[in-house]
């Protein structure tokens, strides 16, 4: 058996496995190690009811993170993500407040803040051609006055709804949580316009040179534009779904959201440059970023020591094969 | 052309902004109750030095093309570090400074390092960079607290012959010290061609490397003087993430304002610093008028927004479509 491994392993590796992008490789082999790590410290750390609570929480971050690299692979980014999530969780629940009629609505209205925070970051970014870093700060600005000015700077008290919930931690399959389920479904769909539909055929060429894309007869604006709104409604989506797991909104619980989720697409290989990357890679870079979490309070590492760790594997992993090739 | 026009579109950026920032203060003190007196001069003049001394490190590295999204990290870590170290005798007042000073271009260099010679893009880098700096900012103070050099501190934060706020002769010392050498150096030059057109700075032997090293690397240093400042006005360290986040935003904004282009290559720093103050009055308007203060922080994300959206007026100007992508 050793033999017929050991030897000329790139030659007999299936095809899936030679094609695949080295990142993906290096995400999944990370999170192999950390697994390992992790199983030297507590033995229940392989136990499948342990993988699948990292799941669970992994998915709302899948979620957020899904959005965020339809982004990124326009080359642009969304830092509106902190106060979408949150302007999605607290206007589902302030809609869960308005009678039977709101507790129906309440998760469509929460996604829908956030597409509209989303349609002004596409806007900006499309038709007044605005850097999308700074228009998504600013609308995130905006989204943060509006929610201070709603709750009157307090975390708001009204609570998520029982749908909510149900979407966040309830178990439709048994031993599946439902979130699982939704990121699941939500991964589905975005691997299928990515690779099946003329949208995503789009998103990647404007990725790659926007100009060639719009001489090929792309309506780029719209494509961008369309983008920002699906992230901006994703990631109140998992706004809607974080209010359901911790069964209310806070005042910053989309804060904790922002770097891991552009680590997350980035660690997966997607380039920060666009037009290159993978979803299978964003599913790793999710699942390495909660390992990651996850290990670290588990060693009881303080908040402190966690952000130093956390922009430190940053960093170091985007030395490993984030680079952008040398001036010449 | 003459020489004036060419210098008035130089500077046009800075003198937008300086004018801005004549009007609202003109519009701020005569709303106050109690007027354009030294007082409220010093007071205004303290709030808008703090952002003024981070905007001029953004600056520094937009000018670029960069962006440096761990400015307000490295603004908070070395406010938390001077509530440690800046205490004492004059000597060791002294050698603290200088520690906190150090510990800012060290964090600038890191930056610098990284994006350049680890060839990263700066906005991924200097969050993950933040994210570190904070941390060690939470080390260094899990709770607000510590203290510092009460005499230096109210001297800085003082007026000089009852007249003039220390902290504002402190902005244009560190102006002329820093900023018009670095702008008019070899380096300098080379920063703001590797903004304006990295490739054709290459092809020309510009240092490029070494220029924006030195943008990065002395963005920590600002952000550092904005952090020494911080200490003096608060007496305290606090290592508040909220905070960091907001100076960050609020440098774009005052870059924005300032005339700095996002692209890179064009604005100067003294018109981050008129785009700083401007903006710090704009937000106290808010007090004068006896608006909620609930209402501030949405008033400051609107007056962003508009801001950033007033640079779309150059697509007027643009006659071929393919100009829209650059």
């Amino acid at each position: 058996m050793s033999e017929t491994t050991l030897g000329g392993i790139a030659g007999r590796m299936p095809k899936f496995i030679r094609r695949a992008d080295p990142a993906v490789l290096t995400a999944f082999a990370c999170i192999v190690v950390l697994l390992l790590v992790g199983s030297l410290y507590s033995r229940s750390f392989l136990s499948p009811e342990y993988l699948l609570q990292q799941l669970k929480v992994a998915s709302f971050l899948g979620v957020i993170a899904t959005g965020m690299m339809l982004v990124i692979l326009l080359g642009q980014i969304d830092l509106s993500v902190p106060w979408s999530v949150a302007a999605g969780a607290m206007m589902a629940c302030a809609a869960a407040a308005y009678g039977p009629a709101g507790v129906v609505l309440a998760i469509p209205f929460g996604i829908f803040c956030g597409v509209l925070i989303g349609v002004v970051n596409g806007i900006g970014v499309a038709y007044l051609r605005i850097p999308s870093m700074i228009i998504t700060l600013a609308t995130n600005a905006v989204a943060q006055g509006l929610m201070v000015v709603y709750t009157g700077g307090f975390s708001p008290q009204d609570s998520a709804t029982g749908a909510m919930r149900y979407l966040a931690t309830g178990f439709t399959i048994p031993g599946v949580p439902n979130a699982v389920i939704i990121w699941a479904l939500i991964g589905a769909a975005m691997v299928f316009v990515l690779t099946r539909s003329g949208f995503g055929r789009a998103v990647y060429g404007i990725g790659n040179r926007e100009r060639a894309a719009y001489l090929s007869g792309i309506d780029t604006r719209r494509v961008v534009m369309i983008a920002f709104a699906v992230s901006g409604g994703l990631s109140a989506f998992g706004g809607v779904l974080l209010a359901g797991y911790a069964s209310k909104a806070a005042q910053s619980m989309g804060d904790a959201y922002l770097l891991p989720s552009i680590a997350a697409v980035v660690l997966g290989g997607t380039s920060i440059l666009g037009g290159r990357g993978s979803y299978l890679g964003t599913v790793a870079g999710v699942i390495l970023i909660t390992l990651l979490q996850s290990i670290l309070s588990v060693m009881q590492m303080p908040e402190a020591g966690r952000q130093i760790i956390y922009g430190v594997v940053i960093v170091a992993m985007l030395l490993l094969y984030g680079r952008a090739p040398a001036s010449r | 052309m003459k020489d004036w026009r060419y210098w008035l579109a130089e500077q046009r950026g800075t003198l937008l902004a300086l004018g801005i920032f004549i009007v609202m203060f003109v519009i701020y003190t005569s709303n106050h109750p109690a007027g354009f007196t030294a007082n409220v001069v010093q007071t205004a003049a303290n709030k808008g030095v703090l952002l003024a001394f981070v905007a001029m490190a953004q600056t520094l590295v937009v000018i670029t093309s960069g962006i440096d999204l761990s400015v307000g990290m490295i603004f908070l870590l070395t406010n938390c570090l001077a509530s440690w170290l800046v205490v004492g005798t004059p000597m060791q007042t002294t050698l603290g400074v200088i520690a906190v000073l150090a510990a800012g271009l060290l964090c600038g260099a890191i930056n610098g390092a990284i994006v350049i010679y680890g060839r990263l893009q700066p906005i991924v880098a200097t969050i993950a960079t933040g994210a570190v700096y904070y941390g060690v900012g939470l080390l260094l103070r899990p709770f607000p607290g510590g203290s510092v050099n009460e005499d230096l501190a109210d001297a800085m934060t003082g007026r000089f012959f009852d007249l003039v706020p220390a902290s504002l002769v402190v902005l244009l010392a560190v102006v002329l010290l820093i900023w018009v050498p670095f702008s008019r150096s070899v380096l300098g030059r080379a920063a703001y061609a590797a903004g304006s057109s990295e490739t054709a700075a290459y092809m020309s032997g510009v240092p490029i490397r070494r220029g924006k090293f030195a943008a990065y690397t002395l963005a920590g240093l600002l952000a550092a003087i904005g952090g020494l400042f911080l200490t003096f006005f608060t007496y305290t360290g606090e290592a508040a993430y909220a905070s960091g986040n907001a100076y960050t935003l609020f440098s774009i904004a005052a870059v924005v304002l300032g005339g700095v282009s996002l692209f890179g290559g064009k604005g100067s720093a003294i018109g981050a610093i008129f785009g700083a103050l401007a903006f710090r009055t704009i937000g106290d308007l808010l007090f004068v008028f006896d608006f909620d203060p609930l209402w501030q922080p949405l008033f400051q994300g609107v007056i962003l927004l508009v801001a950033v959206s007033l640079g779309a007026f150059a697509l007027f100007r643009v006659r071929n479509r393919l100009e829209w992508f650059l």
